[in-house]
C-alpha cells in the first residue's frame, strides 16, 4: 500500500446530472456505507483533492467549470466518472445542450456504470482509482495523466 | 454605510450538492441583494419529447430529478393518460400513492440531513441519512431501484406489491417511524438547531403567497395549500390533512417537513392496507392528441406537467414547472438583510432542486 491509499481525499462535482448519482455518492459517506472508515474524506476544495468524482453528461456551461476543477487539483490525480450519463451522455445523449460524457471534457481514469450507479459500485470505482493514483505517482514526471482502467 | 462587496457563491461550493451560482452583494457582513445565475444543469429534456416516443419519455421524465424521481414520472404518466382518456386501475392508483409518499419520506430525510449539515451539525446529518437507508430498503424491496424507482408507466404501474412484501414493508416502516421521532425531536427542541434557524429567513404568509411560493416553503408561512388535496390518484379516498406551521422562518420550514414524515408514513400504511385487488395496468393503444395539465405535490411543492399531443407517437410539446422555480423569488426576497453566514441555511431551507428547475 502506497501513500495515497491511506487517506485519499475526494472532490465531488455535479456536471449536469439528474441528482440520482449524486445522492448515491453522498450515501457512500453516510453510516451504512461509511467510506470515512477507510480514511476517505469528502473535501470541497479542489486543491486538497486526490480523486475527482464526477457525475452527469457535462453541458455547455459546465464545461469550463469541470476543466478548471481538474486543473486546480494537484498531480497525481484520478478522475472517476459515475453513472451512465457521465460515461456516454446516457439518457441525455440526444439532448441539444450536453456533451457526450465526462471524457469529452477531461481525461477519465475509471468508469462506473449504472443509472443510478449503486453505492457499492461507486466505492469499487474509488478503490480502483487508488491503484491509478499509485501508478501515476510511480510514473516519471509528466506521464501518467489519463489512464484507461475500466471498472466492471 | 459600508462599501459594497460582491461575493460569488458557487457553482462548486461545499454546502451545495448541485451547481447554482449566486452573486451576493454585501455591505460588511449583511446581504443586500442576491442575484442568482443558473444554467449549469440545463440539458434540454423537454425537447427530447420530439425524439422519444411518448411511452419512452417516462424514463426521461423520471430523470428530470433523481430525488423526486417517482413523482415526476407519475405526473407525466397522468398527463398522458389524461390525453388518451385511459382509466388507471384502482390498485395502481393506490400503489402510486404509496410510492409517491415513500419518495417524500426519502426526500425529506435527505433534506433534514443536508439542512443539519448547512449549520454544521454533522452527527444529525449522519443520523438522518442512516434512517433514510432503511426507507431505501423498502423502496428496493417493492420497486427494485433505490433512487430511480422505474415503476410507473402510462396506463398504470410496472409491478405489483404482493401481500408478503407489503406486510414486511409496513413492519420496517413502523420501526423507522419510531426512530424518526428521535431525530425530529432534535430538530424541534435542540438549542443549537434553534439558535441557527429560529427567526432566520423570515417570510410572511402574504409575501409567500404573492411571490408564488409553493410546498413546505408556503405552508411554513401559515398558508394551507397542498395539491394532494385535489384528490388525484387515491388521495381523495385517504385520511390526511396538509401540515401547516405559522412562524415562516427556517425552523418552521424544517418542522413542516419533519411532521410530513409522519403524514407520509400514515398515507403509505393506509394505501397499502386499503389497496383493492385487481390488475395494475391498462393496455394503452393509439397516440395522444390534445392538451393536458397535471398538478401534483412533490416533496418541494407543487409541480405542473403540461403535455400537448398531435396524434403521432411523439408529443408536440412537453413542459414542466417545478417547485424550486416557484420558490426562487421567495428565496431571493428572504436572503436580503441577513448575514453572510446565514446564507447556506436560508438557501437550503427552500430545499432547492436545481436539476428539476433547469432540466
Ligand atoms: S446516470 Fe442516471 S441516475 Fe445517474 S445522474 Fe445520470 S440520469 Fe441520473
Amino acid at each position: 500500500m502506497g501513500v495515497f491509499s491511506k487517506s485519499p481525499w475526494i472532490l465531488h462535482y455535479d456536471a449536469s446530472s439528474c441528482n440520482g448519482c449524486d445522492i448515491e455518492v453522498l450515501a457512500c459517506l453516510t453510516p451504512l456505507y461509511d467510506v470515512e472508515r477507510f480514511g476517505i474524506v469528502n473535501t470541497g476544495n479542489p486543491k486538497h483533492a486526490d480523486i475527482l468524482l464526477i457525475t452527469g453528461a457535462v453541458n455547455e456551461q459546465n464545461l469550463p467549470v469541470v476543466r478548471t476543477l481538474y486543473d486546480q487539483m494537484p498531480s497525481p490525480k484520478a478522475v472517476v466518472a459515475i453513472g451512465a450519463c457521465a460515461l456516454s451522455g446516457g439518457i441525455f445523449q440526444d439532448c441539444y445542450n450536453v456533451h457526450r460524457g465526462v471524457d469529452s471534457a477531461i481525461p477519465v481514469d475509471v468508469y462506473v456504470p449504472g443509472c443510478a450507479a449503486r453505492p457499492e459500485a461507486i466505492i469499487d470505482g474509488v478503490v480502483q482509482a487508488l491503484g491509478v493514483l499509485e501508478e501515476k505517482a510511480a510514473a516519471p514526471a509528466g506521464r501518467g495523466e489519463g489512464g484507461k482502467a475500466v471498472a466492471a | 454605510m459600508g462599501t459594497r462587496t460582491v461575493v460569488p457563491f458557487g457553482p462548486q461550493h461545499p454546502v451545495l450538492p448541485e451547481p447554482i451560482h449566486l452573486d451576493l452583494v454585501l455591505e460588511d457582513e449583511k446581504v443586500v441583494e442576491a442575484i442568482p445565475s443558473i444554467g449549469f444543469v440545463h440539458r434540454g429534456l423537454e425537447k427530447l419529447a420530439e425524439k422519444k416516443e411518448f411511452g419512452e419519455m417516462v424514463y426521461v421524465a423520471e430523470r428530470i430529478c433523481g430525488i423526486c424521481s417517482f413523482i415526476h414520472s407519475a405526473a407525466y404518466c397522468q398527463a398522458v393518460e389524461g390525453l388518451m382518456k385511459v382509466e388507471v386501475p384502482p390498485r395502481a392508483q393506490y400503489l402510486r400513492v404509496a410510492w409517491a409518499e415513500m419518495s417524500r419520506v426519502h426526500s425529506h430525510l435527505l433534506w433534514l440531513g443536508l439542512f443539519a449539515d448547512s449549520f454544521g451539525f454533522e452527527s444529525l446529518f449522519m443520523h438522518s441519512w442512516r434512517l433514510r437507508e432503511r426507507l431505501l430498503d423498502v423502496v428496493e424491496a417493492t420497486t427494485g431501484g433505490r433512487v430511480i424507482f422505474g415503476s410507473c408507466k402510462v396506463g398504470g404501474v410496472r409491478r405489483d406489491v404482493d401481500a408478503e412484501t407489503g406486510r414486511r414493508a409496513l413492519q420496517t416502516l413502523a420501526v423507522l417511524e419510531a426512530e424518526c421521532r428521535e431525530i425530529t425531536g432534535v430538530f424541534e427542541k435542540d438549542s443549537t438547531v434553534r439558535r441557527r434557524t429560529v427567526g432566520v429567513g423570515l417570510l410572511s404568509g402574504k409575501d409567500a403567497w404573492s411571490l408564488g411560493a409553493v410546498g413546505p416553503t408556503l405552508r411554513a408561512s401559515g398558508v394551507s395549500s397542498d395539491s394532494r388535496s385535489l384528490g388525484g390518484s387515491a388521495y381523495g379516498a385517504l385520511d390526511w390533512q396538509p401540515v401547516v406551521e405559522t412562524a415562516g422562518d427556517c425552523h418552521a420550514r424544517a418542522m413542516v417537513r419533519a411532521r410530513e414524515l409522519y403524514q407520509s408514513f400514515s398515507l403509505i400504511r393506509q394505501a397499502l392496507e386499503k389497496m383493492p385487488a385487481g390488475p395494475v395496468e391498462t393496455r394503452v393503444s393509439g397516440s395522444p392528441s390534445g392538451e393536458c395539465i397535471v398538478r401534483l405535490e412533490q416533496p418541494r411543492g407543487e409541480v405542473i406537467h403540461y403535455v400537448k399531443g398531435n396524434g403521432t407517437r411523439h408529443l408536440e410539446r412537453y413542459r414542466v414547472r417545478t417547485p424550486t422555480f416557484a420558490n426562487v423569488p421567495a428565496l431571493v426576497h428572504m436572503l436580503a438583510g441577513y448575514q453572510l453566514v446565514d446564507v447556506p441555511v436560508i438557501v437550503l431551507s427552500i430545499d432547492p432542486c436545481i436539476s428539476c428547475t433547469e432540466r
